[in-house]
């Protein structure tokens, strides 16, 4: 490894990781640069060089790291784990390629907490000259305040862009509310800077007697938290007026998993809900994506959406087992398959035939879509003005 | 009614258990099959996989697992009227600090989805795990025993002893070059075919998980052609399998899949020693694992200059068009060999 202070770090884009590992790398003093948003470009450059057969999220960060390190970074910090999803072996492939491509850089992979104490501590104390444990510790703590303070503007934000009167109103109070919060650094600032950029949220002009679906997220991580990889499926579901519930968040992620403190249900009740239909672990999110199927199920949510890269092995055994849940729980389940080939427009028409299905449903079945759309007092074609012209 | 007590006591055929030839079959066949005749049951396998059995398994599976996984609901269709259970077990993992494959783990609850669609026996899906602790499997046996046949210990330890022998002796047959399909039951191809090497010919590693190299329909009989070309072909199997581990913790990180592992092992081990010519690595479509690692072999054939040849398999693969490219691959060799002589 190179000395803290020539030391440029990258890590790969996924949601919005980057604001929480901004405010990280500040603290400890390391330059972070970041990749350039991902974009079509970057899927080319990871398709180019990646394994033909490796998952979505591979080739999208293979793409941020070649991007990054054009921009300069000669550090690479990419996580790690054990299996049995690819998940825990990606950095050592994308490490391999990059390699062959010619690139020079430090490679550093982050092993879970569980698997040592020290190697954690090692791993970060390499990247900052004379930090304690104590001082890592609290920089850890601060930092992880922040980033749920994130996570909990976004799923505010989810759950009133559904009711917001003027379309894009959510999405710019979210942009100014995540920069107000960025700007906090003490705990004492950050805790005051979440209430308020919370009610910055709270505050865009809702519609709030409006007739609205709600529908859950489940599925793979990465293509839940990167709108990229997505098509920013949750604004276009925003748009049509759905309430939505997102089950896997950075902050839930990457903290020990008990207490799901964003998505806000234990580990372990998920997966005593999952056990009737999926008892092991699948890695992944395989038996989250059931369990948490079951729970929306329960709450009485009209319907759930499953995305999932081609090829992921826990989210495919969780789409076997799904048809048969989606019996016994009777709630429509609508599994998106996504890869490099998929288009924007054929996932749309997916979408939008789905929330039909689901006011139909509501309405006793006997409604046809045209009538649903006009029930819900919006026009077929969903998309407002400005949307559209970011869409295009 | 004592009668009747009677009657059904006398007339009370063995339960009938069926083992799908497919995944793990090619691997533990002699143990599961041991151990279950050992609990007295009887025990049937399905035949050899062929059109009905994969187009059954393709209809029924969803459609992005990879080619062996749909094979294996074809081969529960096809035991189904046969048997009254399934033997599906959930195996976790066969060595410490490592899993199989996620879908082996999911296997049973998978195939516990589609059974009422399917009209499937009752499944038993005892669970194999030896993650944490190397002898769990063993507790999990036992008392799966008890739990489904109602069988007490000294009968169940009996079952698993003859059962680990049963394996043990499989896997030194496996070692001295005898192929799964010679020594596994109701194999059309039961036949001393595997040649020792000679010589002359060239001589091809052939890489991939048992279940895809060993299953002739879905690979097109890929074993059965490359002897006909008069190739000398090599198997993980047939090397010792502790020279296989060892040569696999030549990975800058030790991988966490147990069946990946013998893939990297072998050819670790074989471009070290430069006991091949070349290597055909055969990987299923949409293979989670697979895709990964064939960036490292890949990368270790450069690195020693063995010539290799990925050939991706799926429940469309054509004949013609894998005759075509083993035909050129071998040929190739051959003239490299001519050259390098030269």
């Amino acid at each position: 490894m190179r000395p803290p202070d020539q030391i440029k770090i990258t890590t790969p884009h996924m949601g919005n990781l980057h604001l929480l590992l901004d405010d990280l790398f500040g603290r400890l003093g390391v330059e972070y640069i970041k990749p350039p948003k991902s974009s079509t470009k970057t899927l080319e450059l990871g398709i180019k060089h990646g394994p033909e057969f490796a998952c979505l999220p591979l080739k999208i960060n293979l793409g941020n790291f070649i991007q990054a390190l054009d921009k300069g970074a000669n550090t690479i910090a990419m996580a790690g784990g054990h299996g049995p999803c690819r998940f825990g072996y990606y950095g050592i492939v994308e490490e391999r390629i990059l390699r062959d491509l010619g690139y020079e850089f430090d490679f550093m992979m982050l092993e879970p907490f569980s698997d040592g104490a020290w190697a954690f501590y090692r791993s970060f104390a390499s990247l900052s000259a004379g930090l304690s444990i104590r001082r890592l510790w609290k920089i850890l703590k601060v930092s992880f305040a922040k980033g749920r303070a994130f996570d909990q503007l976004r799923k505010r934000a989810l759950m009133v862009r559904a009711y917001e009167a003027n379309c894009g109103d959510t999405r710019r109070a979210l942009k100014q509310a995540e920069k107000m919060l960025a700007a906090a650094v003490t705990a004492a600032e950050i805790e005051a800077a979440a209430r308020e950029s919370l009610g910055l949220i709270e505050s865009v002009d809702q519609e709030r007697e409006r007739d609205v679906l709600k529908v859950g997220i489940v599925g793979e991580f990465y293509l839940l938290l990167e709108p990229f990889s997505n098509f920013d499926l949750e604004d276009i579901l925003g748009n049509m007026g759905v309430y939505l519930e997102r089950c896997v968040w950075v902050t839930d992620w990457i903290a020990p998993r008990r207490d799901n403190k964003i998505f806000g249900f234990p580990k372990r009740m998920i997966e005593e809900k999952a056990a009737p239909f999926l008892s092991h672990n699948v890695g992944g999110e395989g038996r989250e994506t059931i369990g948490n199927t079951v729970l929306f199920a329960e709450r009485g949510f009209d319907g759930v959406i499953q995305l999932l890269p081609f090829g992921c092995m826990p989210e495919n055994i969780a789409a076997s087992i799904l048809p048969m849940l989606q019996q016994k729980h009777d709630i429509p389940v609508l599994t998106l398959t996504f890869d490099e080939q998929t288009g924007r427009a054929g996932m749309v028409t997916r979408l939008e035939a789905f929330v039909d299905l689901l006011w139909a449903r509501r309405n006793g079945g006997a409604v046809s879509a045209i009538e649903g759309a006009k029930m819900q007092n919006r026009e077929p074609e969903t998309l407002c003005h400005e949307c559209k012209a970011k869409a295009v | 009614m004592h009668l009747a007590v009677q009657a059904t006591a006398i007339t009370k055929k063995p339960m009938r258990v069926g083992i799908p030839r497919s995944l793990l079959y090619y691997k533990y066949l002699p143990f599961w099959k041991t151990f279950l005749t050992g609990l007295g049951l009887e025990v049937e396998t399905s035949p050899m996989t062929n059109k009905k059995i994969l187009s059954g398994g393709v209809e029924i599976a969803e459609n992005e697992l990879c080619v062996p996984v749909k094979a294996f609901y074809g081969h529960c269709a096809a035991l189904k009227d046969k048997v009254d259970a399934l033997f599906v077990p959930r195996v976790v993992s066969v060595e410490e600090r490592a899993y199989t494959c996620p879908k082996f783990l999911g296997l049973p609850d998978m195939i516990a989805a589609a059974a009422s669609r399917m009209g499937l026996p009752p499944l038993l899906t005892p669970r194999l795990n030896q993650r944490e602790k190397p002898g769990e499997f063993k507790r999990e046996l036992i008392s799966f025993a008890r739990r489904e046949f109602g069988l007490g210990r000294l009968g169940a330890v009996a079952a698993l002893d003859a059962a680990a022998l049963a394996q043990r002796r499989y896997q030194e047959s496996l070692a001295a070059g005898r192929r799964p399909v010679d020594l596994l039951p109701l194999s059309r191809l039961n036949k001393p075919r595997w040649r020792p090497p000679s010589s002359g010919g060239q001589r091809v590693g052939l890489l991939g998980h048992p279940y895809n190299i060993y299953d002739g329909y879905i690979t097109q009989n890929l074993i059965a052609r490359l002897e006909e070309m008069g190739v000398d072909l090599i198997v993980p199997e047939m090397t010792d399998h502790h020279i296989l581990m060892e040569a696999a913790t030549d990975v800058p990180k030790q991988l966490y899949w147990s069946f990946e592992k013998d893939i990297i092992g072998a050819i670790n081990h074989w471009t070290e020693t430069g006991l091949v010519d070349g290597v055909i690595y055969v990987l299923a479509f949409a293979c989670g694992p697979d895709s990964l690692i064939q960036v490292l072999i890949e990368h270790r054939a450069r690195q020693y200059k063995v010539p290799l040849m990925s050939l991706t398999i799926d429940e469309h693969s054509g004949e013609a068009g894998l005759v075509t490219r083993i035909e050129a691959f071998v040929d190739m060799l051959m003239r490299r060999k001519k050259v390098a002589v030269a």
